[in-house]
């Protein structure tokens, strides 16, 4: 449980609107420059950030994100430096609640006990592992709660109903449920599937449950936050900041884009 | 060996190493294959369907070959190769790709897609999909296409088409990845036909199993040719199944050691091997714990062999346990060493062996050295040569003068 992370889903919905949640990968555009990054998501309008630790297999990703993981493994990233860009962030930012989100070796090889004490210990709010299913989730579960580290688990439109329920209630902070079926990128075509698993999260638990995968344009966050507590979206931050001629034109582009969205998010 | 559980538990695990760390998207589809695999394996009518298969089709059983001039340079440790090379489609991988298939048939679904390396799963996939009629995708990393262009060839003669993978080191990790991102978004009409045994729970398992013919008739045939069990079993390791396979129906016979091969590239103290077993640290990639190859923040190292079916940088979880437990041995083996026995062996027995194997015939080379003309070694000769003569040709001069 986190009760920063709670509060400000709280405050969104008393506010009768969705949640806009953000990612970016560290270690990009540069090891330095992630952090202004990120300050771009939040100046912009996001709620809440994601801050990915780049992974050199990442199988859940598709191209963009892809690319900006190279471009930060290239960069030389170390998980250390990812813990710093998250401390940088909630250092300038204490209300904003920041997440990491990453594959599980990573988090495995650093040690499931320090990162989530080194974490916690940055003013993390908590993770999403999204290849680390709830039966293989143990220990991460115990020493994450002790810190008061939300774990995010991710739902697809192909869970069934009794093990949304087993995921839902080994969760905390939010629900990710997976808007489609496939890898993170931008797309035409949001919501179908999603609106449907949305409500059988929901039937399972009390948790808010936020969309992602996919969305990229305010119309899209506005027609999911017809039917969800929040929207998150990564690879279209990623695409403005590869798409940009400077990282500052990039930090730019960035906050432009949150800024639309989080108009989306008001007109549900 | 009592001690050895020779099932996973239910959660995957053999020991330390298996388990499923999957995303949810796959869970059900992972699922399903389990739980087919079940209700497959207690049906008569798909054991006979199967065996019908491997006989008819791949040509089984393979036979088990003396060779008598290989073994004068093996210290004159009797050397008996079981010729996986004479399969149809020319490697053990038939044998898996034909159990898989009729699986996914069962399961009503109508599309297959599979990672490959030196091509060989790559071409049994795509040769189940036309004998089955089923749509195919073969990702391939582009490394591979090019060094493995004659199996490339033979999947899109077979109907299937290959994509050729652009990311990270553009060799099997990085067509493993992609297999799954395609997996993920075409799961209702896709079967990911895994090709060794790794990746999440039942596959190593399942895996295993499909290849444990291998096994089972080179026990019975060695017993059969020399009246005794062999002294041991040496087979090629890249992910595993080869040697799972042949392996697995010996584990019971504590005085028949078991020894896998790794591909050691330029060598163990040089970056560039794919010697997972012998310089990786456990960590979890494609789906299961197990020994990987990474650096300090558990990003996966590429590796580097000249053989593409042996450089990846994991290896199927039994084999770690296998490992730690100490029932079988592991040991490296330079790309050298490998050529210079490919070359050997073609040139003493008129086989020409695949790099893959190749590895594990250095492997029986040193290994009789040190046994001595008493010793009986049983080698997994898992595919044919054909694919790597341009490789072969390039190493060894065979074209100079002539067009390349
Ligand atoms: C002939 C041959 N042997 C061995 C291998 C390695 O695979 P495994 O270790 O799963 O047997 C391959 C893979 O491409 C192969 O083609």
């Amino acid at each position: 449980m986190n009760t920063q992370l709670s509060g400000v889903l709280a405050a969104a919905k008393a506010e009768d609107r969705a949640a806009l949640i953000g990612y970016l990968p560290a270690g990009f555009p540069t090891i330095d420059g992630a952090a202004q990054a990120v300050q771009a998501l939040i100046d912009g309008g996001a709620d809440a950030v994601e801050i990915g630790l780049p992974h050199s297999d990442p199988v859940l990703d598709g191209p963009t994100i892809q690319t900006a993981d190279d471009i930060a493994l290239r960069n030389g990233v170390r998980t250390r430096d990812v813990l710093e860009t998250v401390r940088q962030v909630t250092a300038a930012n204490p209300t904003v609640p920041v997440l990491v989100m990453t594959y599980w070796n990573p988090v495995d090889r650093y040690g499931a006990a320090r990162f989530a004490a080194d974490l916690a210990a940055a003013g993390g709010a908590g993770c999403i592992l999204p290849d680390l299913p709830v039966e293989e989730a143990g220990p991460w579960l115990a020493a994450a709660e002790e810190l008061g580290l939300a774990t995010v688990f991710v739902v697809a439109p192909s869970s069934r109903d009794q093990r949304l329920a087993t995921i839902t209630a080994s969760g905390t902070g939010f629900v990710y449920a997976a808007a489609v079926m496939g890898v993170t990128g931008s797309r035409n075509q949001v919501g179908e599937m999603a609106e449907d698993l949305v409500r059988r999260t929901r039937a399972t638990t009390d948790l808010p449950v936020c969309v992602g995968l996919g969305v990229s344009t305010a119309a899209q966050a506005a027609e999911v936050a017809a039917f969800a507590d929040g929207v998150i979206v990564g690879s279209a931050f990623v695409q403005r900041i590869l798409d940009a001629a400077s990282p500052e034109a990039g930090y730019a582009a960035v906050r432009e884009l949150a800024a639309e969205l989080a108009e989306g998010v008001r007109k549900r | 060996m009592s001690t050895h559980a020779l099932t996973p538990d239910g959660r995957g695990y053999f020991g330390a190493y298996g388990g499923r760390f999957i995303p949810e998207a796959l869970v059900a589809a992972v699922e399903q294959v389990a739980d087919e695999y079940e209700k497959a394996k207690a049906d008569p009518a798909f054991g006979a369907e199967l065996a019908a298969l491997l006989k008819d089709y791949t040509g089984r059983p393979s036979p088990l070959t003396d060779v008598h001039r290989f073994s004068a340079e093996a210290g004159g440790a009797r050397i008996l190769l079981k010729r996986e090379d004479l399969n149809h489609t020319g490697s053990h991988k038939i044998n898996n790709v034909l159990g898989q298939a009729l699986l996914t048939r069962r399961m009503g679904k109508t599309r297959l897609i599979a990672e490959t390396g030196a091509g060989q799963h790559g071409v049994a996939t795509a040769t189940a999909a036309a004998l089955f009629g089923m749509d195919c995708t073969i990702y391939m990393g582009e490394v591979d296409t090019q060094r493995q262009a004659l199996n490339v060839a033979r999947m899109r003669m077979l109907g299937a088409e290959v994509v050729p993978v652009t990311s990270g080191s553009r060799t099997l990790k990085d067509a493993i990845n992609e297999a799954f991102r395609d997996w993920v978004a075409n799961v209702d009409s896709t079967h990911y036909l895994f090709g060794t045994v790794a990746g999440p729970h039942p596959f190593p398992m399942m895996v295993r199993e499909f290849h444990r013919v291998i096994g089972i008739e080179a026990r019975a045939q060695v017993l059969d040719r020399t009246g005794a069990l062999p002294d041991a079993v040496v087979a090629c390791v890249g992910g595993g199944s080869n040697a799972m396979g042949i392996f697995y129906d010996f584990i019971p016979d504590a005085g028949v050691r078991l020894i896998g091969i790794e591909a050691a590239g330029e060598g163990v103290d040089t970056p560039r091997h794919a010697a997972t077993l012998t310089k990786g640290d456990p960590g979890v990639l494609h789906g299961s714990r197990t020994y990987v190859l990474q650096d300090e923040d558990g990003q996966t190292i590429e590796s580097h062999s000249i053989s593409a079916g042996l450089d990846y940088p994991g290896v199927g979880p039994e084999h770690a346990y296998l490992k730690d437990s100490g029932r079988a041995e592991y040991r490296p083996c330079t790309d050298d060493a490998a050529m210079q026995a490919l070359r050997l062996l073609s040139r003493t027995e008129g086989i020409i062996p695949a790099i893959e194997s190749s590895h594990a015939l250095a492997g029986a080379l040193e290994l009789g050295r040190e046994l001595g003309p008493d010793a009986t070694i049983l080698v997994n000769l898992s595919g044919r040569g054909d694919k790597d003569m341009h490789t072969a040709a390039e190493y060894f001069g065979l074209l100079d003068g002539e067009t390349k």
